[in-house]
């Protein structure tokens, strides 16, 4: 092989982790956004959406459900609590239903499937399903109670939920690494480059739900409320649209994502228990290329960092992750210089 | 309180002689170790409310220096102290550089970076050893006698640590010290004060950056080996673990919660594996819960709880007995030019809200500026003051331009205000939020503070704080916590705090409001006393009956527009201002 051709691969290496990051890193700013929640743990729904699959493959039951149960059981309290106090008994029934009642049905579900061996999609899905609960649930319990709080404490509380999740995934998943089954072994050979497969789902899925969430953000009422309580939180406030909502959407949104990037990058990468804080930060350093605000730019910052990533760990593998997070020290120069983001007043 | 803390020093000081078992000393050198760190993170964190996740990476650096330089070139113990602190304060001060000028959270991220970053350093470097590490240092020796064992190191960690409790103790019993405590909430009132807040964030990123270096020095020569393990992020996360447990915001709270964390964490390694049938290190689950509930529920930290045992001495109030007087400025000649506004424009996007407004204010004049809301009249505030900046015009203070300059050297230049939206530290007494008014009349440096050189400056800055509130009727206020004031006294306060600028030019935005009848008659009385001493003083206000009787000369403004100005009997009469309160027939 030609080094043109190395680096051929190298970029479509790059690209492929990169999509991942980009995916993360607009969760990030989304969740930044909306809620001021700087979320150190998004890695951790990678992990537990890679892991939880590489379970089900292996016909045992993922613990992360047995966490979503004990969460959604802990915030159905939370909430029939407050209902009570409110006089609000209408709501009751619904708290049953989705705090309950749909987790129960999950849970008998998956208890059952797990060792018939059903096939990747249904197994892709569920461990989605899973993951994707977990998310709102943390909000309901940690976020949604300290929404006045100011950044620096939601930043701290994040660093506590990350230690949480990753005690949670060495329990559940053990010290061991484990790789998922790609959904597409072939390729397509152009001339005398070959695209891999699974690079082309990953590529692609991350291109349609970025579209995807752009559709929504720009044409459905639920994205334009979070749009708004991203903009001006007292003003959304003001038009109805609850905190605890956007909060709540949020976070499964950043959730699916997560356990999506973990379903999509376990068969590229050998995914540990405590993978996820690393690839989560990655996704931090592509946010911070966009400012924590502009989606566009943390989709090309992920993308570099992919590459530069790809390039790094074929010429100096040992020194892959200090060129990786050195790469933040000029771009905070860059953003310091333009002096885009400034202090904001408390 | 005094008296406790003597005594707990003193026990830490004997323990020693005590027959207490090695395993003791071991653990009190670690808490000794991380408490230094946490102490810097403090400052930063809980009184600056900066954020580093990245504290351990300093501490790996001045293991890594010293170990290196020891092992390598046989350096003396004490110049490779040197050395890890000129390292790690030139790469704080980079990272702090060009990061602290932007909004809070991006030095955390920078952080975080950075210690993963200098993490895989570390293991990586074959010049130092990789993740094997280094080891084979030699002992630190003090006056020809080595320390070799934990008992002796006891000695020299603990020592540091009261040094540097006591130092940062002093710090922010001290100008810059108040100025540090100013930055939690935002940098406005700060930056209108005259402190230069971007250099005061990177001094203490700097400061908290040096003590995790001297506990990585120590560090080393305990354990006489060093490898990248305890510089990771996870160490850089457990010390804000600490920092939290302890209370955020009390020095003391840094020792507190490193015993605590210390402490649960080696009964943790033994319960938890057990617990869950696994190996593993699943205390993080724990300190996860424990971090989450704290910030909750308790997010001052465990610090406070154990401080109400036992009563504070009241402080003593500044005595006014003759000592050096701050300098004073040369006041102006009832007359002079002080602010010339001249065809100011601002707008924000598409709304334009100071349009073409000019207007003077002399020395030994009352000027009120005037209009319904939303006139703009904050905004002129603020454009005067350098808060913002003008799109077109100029601002001129006794013929000299001041627009486009920041507002700290404006304040500097004699501008004193005070802020629509009250902007004190809460936490902070009256007598202190008032003498941050004084940071510009006089130097102070870290240095000399944190040595308690300063006090016969500090003495003459709290004499002028005191005189500035018996002025504003908040004399015997001077203790109480700011935050604990009604809202119309936290006005008088930010008065005393511009007074003590000791301003040419003074700017109150609404001061009344919130005033009861004879307050504002006090308040009517104290502007036209400083009128008649020569000072120049530009207000905003809408009760009228205020304004009509107190000023020479009142401004009209209506949406960022000046529709009117003159004498108050003129503006009353004046039917394009009637127009615009009243609702004229358009």
């Amino acid at each position: 092989m030609n080094s043109f051709q190395i680096s051929a691969i190298l970029v479509q290496d790059g690209i492929t982790t990169g999509a991942i990051y980009a995916l993360l890193g607009m969760a990030l700013v989304l969740l930044f956004a909306v809620t001021r929640v700087v979320f150190f743990a998004q890695g951790e729904f990678v992990v537990y959406g890679a892991l939880s699959l590489a379970w089900l493959q292996a016909g045992r039951v993922p613990g992360s459900l047995w966490l979503m149960v004990g969460l959604a059981v802990l915030a159905g309290l939370a909430d029939a609590a407050q209902a009570l106090r409110d006089g609000n008994y209408s709501q009751l029934w619904r708290i049953v239903l989705l705090h309950f009642a749909a987790p129960a049905a999950l849970a008998t579900f998956a208890v059952w499937a797990a060792p018939r061996q059903l096939p990747l999609a249904a197994q892709c899905a569920l461990s989605l399903c899973i993951v994707t609960a977990i998310g709102p649930l943390l909000y309901r319990l940690v976020y949604q109670p300290m929404a006045n709080a100011s950044v620096l404490v939601l930043l701290i509380v994040s660093v506590g939920v990350h230690f949480v999740l990753a005690s949670f995934s060495l329990l559940f998943f053990g010290v061991e690494g484990f790789r998922t089954p790609s959904f597409w072994k072939g390729g397509i050979s152009l001339g005398w480059m070959r695209l891999n497969g699974q690079s082309l789902i990953v590529v692609t899925v991350t291109a349609l739900l970025i579209a995807l969430l752009a559709l929504v953000f720009s044409r459905t009422l639920y994205g334009k409320a979070l749009r708004a309580a991203a903009s001006n939180r007292v003003g959304a406030r003001l038009m109805a649209i609850p905190v605890s909502f956007s909060g709540r959407l949020s976070f499964t949104i950043a959730a699916f994502i997560g356990a999506l990037c973990g379903i999509l990058i376990g068969p590229i990468v050998t995914i540990y228990y405590d993978s996820g804080l690393l690839i989560g930060l990655k996704g931090f350093v592509a946010a911070i290329f966009g400012g924590l605000s502009s989606y566009p730019l943390t989709l090309l910052g992920a993308l570099g960092i992919g590459v530069v990533e790809a390039f790094s760990s074929f010429k100096a593998s040992a020194y892959k992750e200090a060129i990786v997070f050195l790469l933040v020290v000029p771009v905070l120069l860059w953003l310091s210089l333009r002096g885009g983001a400034h202090e904001e007043e408390h | 309180m005094k008296r406790t803390v003597v005594i707990v020093w003193l026990c830490i000081a004997l323990l020693p002689l005590l027959p207490v078992p090695e395993f003791w000393f071991t653990q009190a050198n670690y808490i000794g170790l991380y408490a230094l760190v946490v102490l810097g993170l403090v400052v930063l964190t809980g009184i600056a409310g900066l954020i580093s996740f990245g504290q351990a990476a300093f501490v790996g650096i001045g293991a890594y220096a010293t170990a290196y330089l020891g092992t390598h070139y046989g350096l003396s113990p004490w110049l490779t102290l040197l050395a890890g602190l000129a390292i790690t304060g030139i790469s704080a001060f980079v990272i702090g550089a060009i990061t602290l000028r932007m909004s809070g959270h991006y030095l955390p991220l920078a952080t975080i970076a950075w210690s993963i970053a200098l993490y895989y350093l570390f293991g990586s470097i074959e010049g130092l050893g990789k993740y094997d590490g280094i080891s084979g240092l030699p002992p630190i020796s003090v006056l020809g006698f080595g320390l070799e064992q934990g008992r002796s190191m006891y000695g020299l960690i603990w020592l540091c640590v009261g040094a540097s409790a006591w130092a940062l103790l002093n710090l922010l019993d001290s100008r810059p010290g108040r100025a540090i405590r100013a930055l939690k909430n935002g940098t406005q009132m700060a930056e209108a004060m005259g402190v230069d807040t971007a250099r005061v964030k990177i001094v203490i990123f700097v400061i908290a950056a040096l003590l995790a270096s001297v506990s990585g020095w120590l560090f080393a020569h305990l354990q006489r080996a060093v490898n990248p393990t305890p510089f990771g992020l996870d160490p850089s996360l457990e010390y804000v673990i600490m920092l939290v447990a302890g209370g955020m915001a009390h020095i003391w709270g840094a020792l507190l919660g490193s015993g605590l964390v210390k402490l649960l964490q080696d009964q943790l390694q033994v319960i938890m594996p057990a617990l869950f049938g696994a190996t593993g290190s699943f205390e993080g689950l724990v300190f996860g819960l424990v971090l989450i509930l704290l910030l909750r529920f308790a997010p001052e930290g465990l610090w406070p709880w154990l401080s109400r045992l036992w009563p504070r001495a009241p402080r003593p109030s500044p005595d006014d007995a003759q000592g050096p007087a701050l300098p004073r400025r040369e006041p102006s000649a009832a007359g002079t030019m002080l602010l010339q506004v001249r065809g100011v424009r601002r707008q924000f996007g598409g709304l334009v809200a100071v349009d073409d407004v000019s207007f003077n204010v002399r020395a030994g004049e009352i000027v009120g500026l005037i209009g319904p809301n939303g006139a703009g009249k904050s905004t002129t505030f603020n454009l005067v003051t350098g808060l913002l900046r003008v799109n077109a015009g100029e601002v001129l203070l006794r013929g000299q331009r001041i627009d486009g300059r920041p507002s700290r050297r404006i304040a500097c230049l004699g501008v004193a205000r005070t802020f629509q939206h009250v902007k004190l530290i809460p936490t902070m007494s009256v007598l202190e939020n008032v003498a941050l008014g004084t940071h510009q009349r006089t130097r102070v440096g870290i240095l000399a503070a944190t040595l308690r050189l300063d006090r016969r400056r500090e003495a003459a800055m709290m004499r002028e704080a005191a005189q500035a509130l018996r002025r504003v009727g908040l004399g015997e206020h001077m203790h109480a916590e700011a935050g604990s004031l009604a809202l119309g006294q936290q006005r008088l306060l930010e008065i005393a705090r511009a007074l003590c600028c000791d301003p040419a030019l003074l700017l109150l935005d609404e001061p009344a409001a919130g005033l009861r009848a004879f307050e504002k008659q006090a308040l009517a009385r104290l502007l036209a006393e400083l009128r008649a001493q020569g000072m120049g003083i530009l207000i905003v206000e809408h009760d009228m009956e205020f304004v009509m009787q107190l000023t020479d000369h009142i401004v009209v403004m209506v949406f960022g527009q000046k529709i009117a100005e003159g004498a108050p009997r003129d503006i009353q009469a004046n039917p394009a201002v009637l127009d615009a309160y009243l609702g004229g027939l358009e």
